[in-house]
């Protein structure tokens, strides 16, 4: 359960981003989670809501944007999506890949109210 | 409505601790190896075993991390190795600035190999970067063989994986076969050892790699 503390971390980073007399006025907070990131986007979002209490945040949402495993092959550059992480090309069977996403962990932006 | 654009890595902190650890070991010439496992999977007893086969010839050093107890820095310092404990009370994994903390406690200078021992854990260690030169995950015989397929992450971000307790082969339903295929179809570099600590099985080999001091893969 180290989602409790990725999610201290997402609003202590909004925090950080605006100024205290703004926060009342965040609406959403986007974030990108990859599928090799090791975060599970329900208990991020069940962490995120229990602290919201601890800012001046109430009303702010969580968008959580899932990425998927994405490999490029080196030996034959074919470009796919690794399904139930089988890390080999579908096309060449090659095992020589690179992870070109999905180990995502990031804040993306915030939406404010205006006043 | 306004946007703000932030683009910034959740995990920043921890991150650029974990790069001054690995700076902080360049200089002083240390190896150091995150050894990660579910609970009872055997890392201590890894360490023993590797502490015993590997006494006089090389400079170790432990960093222990547990939930509660310091029971596992006291068994492995009963062989001579430096040892800092690490209680996270409650936390699920070591993060870089815990590891940074338990480095002042060591003589830097008098280590080769440094093993962090994570909390038992097959999820959230794979996310914290403590510094280390590679995540070394333990698989036990007797969690069976769907283990690397229920935690692709931790696997996909080891280097090295130890499948402990083969002594147990014989009475436990785990297919060694499968369990490597499931393993290497997530990360095909993997690098297996097979070893049992209660027969010292498979020891010497990794004992033999540690030895080598050329950890390429």
């Amino acid at each position: 359960m180290h989602e409790l503390g990725i999610a201290r971390n997402i609003l202590e980073i909004v925090q950080q981003s605006i100024p205290p007399d703004q926060e009342a006025a965040v609406k959403r907070i986007r974030i990108r989670v990859g599928q090799l990131s090791g975060v599970v986007p329900d208990s991020l979002e069940f962490c995120f809501s229990s602290l919201l209490s601890e800012t001046q945040m109430g009303q702010a949402g969580l968008v959580i944007e899932k990425i998927p495993t994405v490999s490029l092959c080196k030996d034959c550059l074919h470009r796919f999506t690794v399904d139930d992480f089988v890390f080999s090309c579908p096309a060449c069977k090659s095992l020589n890949l690179e992870v070109i996403s999905g180990n995502e962990l990031e804040v993306v932006d915030i939406e404010l109210v205006d006043d | 409505m306004s946007i703000i654009t932030i683009e910034r890595k959740v995990l920043e902190k921890n991150d650029q601790i974990a790069v001054g650890n690995r700076q902080l070991f360049q200089e002083h010439g240390i190896y150091a190896l995150n050894l990660v496992s579910s609970p009872g999977a055997g890392k201590t007893s890894i360490l023993e075993k590797t502490f015993q086969e590997l006494r006089g010839e090389m400079k170790f050093a432990v960093i222990e991390g547990d939930v509660q107890t310091d029971l596992d820095a006291r068994r492995v310092s009963q062989y001579g190795v430096s040892v800092v404990q690490i209680v996270t009370l409650g936390g699920c994994h070591l993060e870089a600035n815990l590891v940074r903390d338990a480095l002042k406690k060591l003589d830097l200078a008098a280590i080769e190999l440094l093993f962090i021992e994570n909390v038992g854990n097959l999820v959230c260690p794979s996310n914290y970067d403590l510094g280390e030169a590679m995540k070394v995950v333990v698989l036990s015989t007797t969690e069976g063989d769907d283990k690397p397929l229920k935690y692709p992450a931790m696997i996909r971000n080891s280097a090295v994986l130890l499948l402990n307790k083969i002594d147990l082969l014989p009475y436990v339903p785990c297919d060694l076969d499968a369990l490597r295929k499931n393993a290497l179809k997530i990360n095909p570099a993997l690098k297996i050892f097979e070893i049992s600590c209660i027969t010292g099985e498979g020891i010497p080999a990794w004992c033999n790699w540690l030895r080598k001091k050329d950890y390429s893969l």
